[in-house]
């Protein structure tokens, strides 16, 4: 059945209903386009994904988008196991945040909501290329597509010069990734003559060491940008400029996800380079480390959540280095759902709070907000990964999975999910718990959000706390329904001595459980005193500095990049370029007022330069051949 | 006579007609140098002219090899006559107008 084109067709008519008629259109229809739009993608991909078990696979080329005489690339769409998934994923909970949005957005001028949600129909447009491209070149289309409407909508309030700046860092931090894309496309291109993901997997074995490391070195380095790693990682904290629905959508839910599927996607290329694949966990492990220590000195409740995006990105690409690609895709699943509701939450309590994100301003919301408090605490539980949720299953599953590729690691791992517990609960308890800091006026102001938002929280709560049981280890006497799903789509899963397996669950259930409890009430003692300031000497201004990462980046390269081109501007360009041309206008001029002086006026100067010049013409032209001859004829 | 002789004297002919019309003001004087120039280039041709047809007649009797010039040499000497017909009314003229020869003198029109 091929109906995997109009899934993203949905999504692109209502871009172009929103976007060409957003002056003519009401807030109401418009909303009702954007989210209906993707509304239809989700049952269609519904429908994909109940049939995807019977057919695997399914291969659709709609057209040829470039034709030369060395190869042919065509549009085409390829729908398996893998991508269903993230189909479901992107247009369900893309569906919700539409919804919420439309709540969340309502005080924007209509012109301004229906461009909201034409960016954000674009987004989910690209996002479905992203993931349905048979090909690398399809890929990049959507991957570029949502670089795009991810600027776009962290710069959506164009009004503040900030915005724009994080806007701008986020397309250029993207754009340093996608040239390695790029330059991993053409390099297959080159060694294989197709960016089909079927034949340049089929060609694996012509390829040399170096070509496959290369290649999968250069498809990493644009993971990285898109997926928010080390060194790239700096954007995401700032694209939280846009709003909080955005941020839930694309900067946590899907678009930062796309590293993980493309790695996912070119597993048989990914695993033969070791090389690469211990790149790939070392800076995973190394950004959910590194990003999990920031978090924890935050203020600002998106920025908490934007590190702790960074921070799980690191985790799914440490399943992805390790080789457990089907955990990696796991993860992403229970990653869009826990920290979407999170985003939405904090969106919510953004929304009571009339605009406040300084955690250190709130507290004791829990009375106020029921409905987001509960929903908030599901996603804080299952991102700590309390027993059973979602979090708890898929992290556990990383850190078996790391356990056995190298036991160190597995320690940091487990280092930085404490960690996660650590700042998720002081978020949590400063929101939630103690007593209200905020000004007076606000504490009146705070209100529960309308159905539109709560709904979605609901929902996504449900699945935070659920989802992750179709996964649920055997030694719990579950199933990994998962793996067996995407192994359809020819993506290895790791095999666990279940013995051991077992063992090894329940130690970590114990361990999960036994931290959980101290870090709760360490927390609870430590942030529901009065007298927070949340102002930080020491060793935690830097990581309240994020280890002032942001400063160094700008010594190393803005500053010099800066220096270069003032250097230009102001002597090659002033002294060089202008002198030359500047020089030619001058010298002109000034020839021309010392020539103007042989312009006397008398008539006798002239017939003496005539004569005078006459003789020098004969003297130079004449000279050798014509008069010499000539009057060697005549003497 | 030999052709040198000829070449000389109309050279140092013409050179004195340039050096006149270069360094004189009075502008009867001028207008003698021009003629000078044009009968130096006049006694050139003719010379020259001379010495093709006599060099020609040794092998032809009745050629006309190098007689042509001497033609243009009354051409020029007609343009020359009605030329000075001109310039001596314009020195007439220029007389009677501002009471003076100079040629610096008329150069007023150039502002």
């Amino acid at each position: 059945m091929n109906i995997a084109y109009l899934i993203p067709l949905f999504p692109l008519l209502g871009f172009l209903l929103n976007g060409l008629f957003r002056n003519q259109l009401s807030k109401g229809m418009s909303g009702i386009i954007g989210s209906g739009a993707v509304l239809i993608s989700f049952i269609l991909s519904i429908i994909i994904f109940i049939h995807i078990k019977d057919t695997s696979t399914v291969v659709e080329p709609l057209f040829t988008f470039l034709h030369t005489t060395a190869f042919d690339i065509d549009f085409v769409f390829k729908t398996d196991a893998l991508n269903a998934l993230f189909l479901l994923n992107i247009t369900g909970i893309g569906f919700l945040i539409h919804l919420y949005s439309t709540s969340y957005m309502h005080e924007e001028a209509a012109p301004h909501f229906a461009r909201y949600f034409a960016y954000l129909n674009l987004f989910v447009f690209s996002m479905l290329l992203l993931v349905m491209g048979g090909n690398f070149v399809v890929m990049f289309m959507g991957w570029e597509g949502v670089g795009l409407c991810s600027y776009l909508l962290i710069g959506y309030w164009f009004h503040n010069d900030n915005y724009n700046y994080a806007a701008r860092k986020a397309f250029v931090m993207n754009r340093i990734g996608d040239l390695g894309f790029l330059l991993a496309i053409f390099w297959m291109l080159q060694k294989t003559g197709s960016t089909d993901y079927d034949t340049v997997f089929a060609h694996l074995k012509d390829l040399s060491t170096t070509d496959i490391t290369g290649i999968t070195m250069l498809l990493f380095v644009g993971a990285m940008g898109k997926s928010a790693q080390i060194p790239l990682y700096t954007w995401l904290p700032d694209a939280m400029a846009g709003p909080t629905p955005v941020s839930a959508l694309i900067h946590a839910a899907t678009m930062v996800t796309a590293g993980v599927y493309m790695i996912a996607r070119s597993h048989a290329l990914f695993s033969m380079s070791e090389i690469t694949m211990n790149v790939i966990a070392v800076v995973g492990l190394a950004t959910a480390v590194l990003s999990a220590t920031i978090a924890l000195y935050q203020n600002d409740i998106k920025k908490v959540l934007a590190y702790s995006t960074v921070s799980q990105l690191g985790f799914m690409f440490l399943a992805l280095g390790v080789g457990a690609y089907t955990t990696g895709v796991f993860h992403v699943m229970t990653h869009a759902f826990f920290k979407a509701l999170l985003f939405l939450g904090a969106g919510s309590v953004i929304h009571a709070m009339g605009g406040e994100q300084d955690i250190m301003k709130m507290g004791g919301l829990r009375k106020k907000i029921p409905i987001t408090y509960f929903t908030f605490l599901a996603g804080v539980l299952a991102i700590a990964g309390f027993p059973f949720t979602s979090g708890f299953i898929s992290k556990d599953e990383i850190l078996l999975a790391v356990y056995e590729h190298s036991p160190l690691m597995f320690w940091i791992a487990s280092a930085t999910a404490v960690l996660t517990v650590i700042y998720m609960f002081r978020l949590l308890v400063l929101v939630f718990f103690g007593n209200f800091r905020g000004a007076h006026e606000q504490a009146h102001h705070v209100h529960e959000s309308p159905t539109p938002m709560t709904l979605p929280l609901i929902v996504l709560a449900l699945l935070s706390i659920f989802g992750g049981l179709i996964q649920l280890p055997h030694a719990f006497g579950g199933h990994d329904y998962l793996n067996e799903f995407l192994s359809s789509a020819g993506i290895p899963a790791i095999k666990h001595d279940s013995v051991s397996a077992t063992t090894k669950e329940y130690y970590l259930l114990i361990g999960t459980s036994i931290g959980l409890a101290l870090v709760w009430f360490m927390i609870v003692k430590a942030f529901t005193k009065d007298g927070i300031s949340g102002v930080y000497t020491g060793f935690k201004k830097v990581l309240a500095e994020k280890w002032y990462i942001d400063e160094l980046y700008d010594l190393i390269f803005a500053k010099p990049i800066l220096a270069i081109g003032t250097f230009f501007k102001n002597i090659i360009e002033k002294s060089g370029i202008d002198g030359i041309v500047n020089g030619i206008g001058s010298l002109v001029q000034y020839t021309s007022r010392k020539l103007r002086l042989l312009q006397s006026g008398k008539t006798g100067s002239y017939i003496l330069m005539m004569v005078v010049s006459l003789c020098i013409l004969f003297m130079l032209f004449w000279n050798q051949t014509i008069i010499v001859s000539f009057f060697n004829k005549i003497f | 006579m030999p052709i040198q002789y000829y070449i000389f004297l109309a050279a140092i002919l013409f050179s004195i007609g340039v050096i006149g019309v270069l360094i004189r003001r009075n502008a009867i004087i001028v207008f003698m140098c021009i003629e000078l120039m044009l009968n130096a280039v006049n006694l050139l041709m003719v010379a020259f002219s001379k010495m093709h047809y006599a060099a020609a007649l040794t092998d032809d009797a009745k050629t006309a090899v190098g007689t042509d010039a001497q033609l243009f040499v009354f051409f020029i000497m007609v343009v020359a006559a009605a030329e000075v017909s001109v310039g001596l009314a314009i020195i007439v003229m220029m007389y009677r107008n501002v009471h003076s020869v100079d040629i610096n003198f008329l150069n007023r029109l150039k502002n």
